[in-house]
């Protein structure tokens, strides 16, 4: 199982490498890190921190869009949840209640956008569309517009504090991500989402409940978005309901392609999304440590998502296929017949 | 304090024209809640409205210009005495402006200009972004006197006209300074997250931030996000490295009476004080203000009562 993963996950990591080379290339001291005041501190440690919330969020994103499906209200999700946190840590509850209750309106969300598409058929574009605008709004009620901050140490804890010297967020989104996978992929739970992604009318025959399965996968994406969006909040120490999560729903999407899970639904690999998400740090983090004018904030990062996106176009790799396939006269790692297209004129 | 003291002053300068005000109604549109800033705003211009003895209608367009324009006409068709307008954007307001002309109803523009003729409305009551900037690179400039200062800057959203002019306001007030130069300017998008996000990098990118000295931030929010960002990293915001910013929100205050900021320029939430000033007067024997008013922009430093400015600014709903 972990060998057939790492095969898949091959172009995300030569990319990621490429990257993080990349990033060293502007900054030598890049992969240099040390411990202060007994916390790992490095550009590396920065990348797997900063990408943290967009990790969480990759994970539900790529359930949901196994299933056909995308959820376009993470991002208020999340600034939802963080307002919920915060409202209730500073009316004087344990952080621990203040955490669930933020899970609990992350469900709710979940929930509401899983009847929507699984119940009522609204297309998921559609449906999730609702919660992404109307979200934000609930939000702002919440904290009346303003930042509402909080100093509880153990909800900043999350977000700021460490555990064995690695940021929390790094912790959360490895073991959310680990749990998700294990569910998944240690059951059958993995094949009926990818069957129902692939054909619902003949997953619906072959006995699978798609119905419960949908809003299940929306129900994950709300709760990871509702713990990102507790990450952010307790990073700041307060939750600010106009900008947390803000067209982070894009990034989330943006990692799952890069990923290589297919937004027409089917086969997913969470591991695929997590590099997605990190490649997409990586790339924030080569961007502020160049030290260029931030009028090329938007371009760099477009020409490398760009570039990572056209590589991995099956139109390319085909090419990159054939290249390998002519100019290797010596024996090639033989290809597994499945992963390339058989074009009979691609021998010489 | 200082706050409480200008609207004092200014409602004892008004007092000779309140009996001209007794009784006029003044339509407000506001553009919505989209920060504590402006929700302070209107808190303000009601309490003014209502010391001074006028009627304030008030409409919150939510962002959309559509519904400010639609209040326009509200107002003009009630017949009101002035109107109060926070444009949302700069440019499509000549007709519903000519509308409020032809009914003889002076308009004032309160914290935004638009692109109309300037015939159109009374006055616009404005701060200047620029001189923001400029305040805070002096209060900079006499805080390092000659030693050798590397600083990083934390910009607004790119391309927005405040981030444009509190970068170059900024940077005019060092440009004579040899000793002050901005070794590292990014966008922390006017946001707490981000500007912790960017402090980070900036900090590794100088030396652990031991090749930092000060930080200029656009406004509190990222300032008070990079405070975090620098305790974190084991240094002391204020000491190790100076913070100047703008705006001087409630929490702003709080970090400079702990010592973890040390300026901050004020944008006032008292637009109305001076749009009401220049009305009462209009109405009093005709006078035209200028067309442009330009608030104050006031430093406020540790050697100010800062936990007080702190209370002050809570009250009014920031």
């Amino acid at each position: 199982m972990i060998r057939s993963t790492l095969r898949r996950v091959t172009p995300q990591l030569i990319i990621l490498a490429l990257i993080l080379a990349l990033n060293m290339v502007m900054f030598p001291g890049f992969f240099h890190v040390e411990v202060h005041n007994g916390r790992l501190f490095g550009n590396l440690i920065d990348v797997l921190n900063r990408g943290a919330p967009v990790a969480l969020l990759s994970v539900g994103m790529t359930l949901v869009i196994a299933t056909r499906g995308i959820d376009l209200s993470v991002g208020a999700v999340m600034a939802i949840s963080g307002a919920v946190a915060a409202s209730v840590i500073t009316g004087g509850a344990s952080w621990i209640v203040a955490v669930l209750a933020a899970l609990g309106a992350g469900a709710l969300c979940g929930l509401w956008n899983g009847v929507l598409v699984a119940v009522l058929r609204i297309q998921p574009i559609v449906a999730t569309l609702v919660l992404m605008v109307a979200g934000r709004g609930i939000a702002q009620l919440l904290t009346e517009g303003a930042i509402l901050t909080f100093n509880d140490p153990g909800l900043v804890r999350l977000g700021g504090g460490t555990i064995l010297s690695l940021p929390t967020p790094i912790w959360i989104w490895i073991g959310v991500a680990a749990l998700v996978g294990l569910v998944v992929r240690r059951s059958a739970l993995g094949l009926l989402i990818e069957a129902t992604g692939i054909n619902e009318r003949s997953a619906r025959l072959a006995g699978i409940n798609a119905r419960v399965l949908l809003i299940a996968v929306y129900l994950v994406a709300g709760l990871c978005a509702a713990l990102a969006g507790v990450v952010v909040a307790a990073d700041i120490r307060g939750a600010d309901a106009n900008n947390a999560g803000l067209w982070m729903e894009l990034d989330a999407i943006l990692a799952v392609v890069i990923g290589g899970t297919s937004l027409l639904g089917g086969r997913f690999s969470i591991t695929a999304s997590l590099l997605g998400a990190l490649i997409i740090q990586s790339v924030n983090s080569a961007i502020l440590m160049s030290g260029m004018a931030v009028e090329f904030n938007l371009v760099i990062k477009a020409v490398i998502i760009i570039t990572i996106l056209v590589i991995q176009s099956p139109r390319v790799r085909h090419w990159i296929y054939l290249l390998r396939a002519s100019s290797g006269p010596g024996p090639m790692p033989r290809q597994p017949a499945s992963r390339t297209p058989k074009i009979e004129e691609g021998r010489p | 304090m200082k706050l409480m003291k200008t609207l004092l002053v200014s409602a004892a300068i008004a007092m000779p024209a309140a009996a001209f005000a007794e009784n006029e109604t003044v339509g407000f549109s506001q553009i919505g809640s989209e920060s504590g800033w402006r929700a302070a705003e209107t808190s303000v211009t009601k309490a003014d409205a209502k010391e001074r003895g006028i009627t304030l209608k008030f409409a919150d367009a939510q962002q959309k210009q559509e519904n400010q324009i639609k209040a326009l006409r509200g107002f003009i068709a009630q017949g009101v005495d002035a109107i109060l307008l926070a444009p949302v954007v700069a440019t499509g307001w000549d007709e519903v402006l000519g509308e409020a002309k032809d009914a003889d109803i002076p308009v004032v523009l309160l914290d935004r200009k638009v692109d109309a003729s300037d015939d159109l409305y009374l006055t616009a009551v404005t701060s200047d972004t620029v001189h923001e900037g400029t305040v805070a690179g002096d209060w900079l400039k006499d805080a390092v006197g000659d030693a050798q200062c590397n600083v990083v800057e934390l910009q607004g959203t790119t391309g927005a006209s405040v981030t444009i002019d509190r970068k170059k306001g900024f940077a005019d007030a060092i440009a004579s300074a040899d000793n002050i130069t901005i070794v590292r300017s990014q966008t922390g998008d006017f946001t707490r997250a981000q500007g912790k996000i960017v402090m980070e990098s900036f900090i590794k990118a100088e030396g652990g931030g031991s090749d930092i000295c000060a930080l200029y931030a656009h406004n509190d929010d990222m300032a008070l996000g990079a405070i975090q960002a620098i305790k974190e990293a084991g240094l002391k915001p204020g000491e190790d490295i100076k913070i100047v910013s703008i705006d001087s929100v409630p929490d702003m205050h709080l970090a400079i009476s702990k010592g973890e900021a040390n300026a901050t320029v004020e944008l006032t939430p008292d637009m109305a004080g001076p749009a009401f000033d220049a009305l009462e007067a209009y109405w009093a024997d005709g006078t035209q203000p200028e067309k442009w008013i330009q608030t104050d922009s006031t430093l406020f430093t540790q050697d100010d009562d800062n936990e007080a400015a702190y209370e002050n600014k809570k009250a009014l709903g920031y």
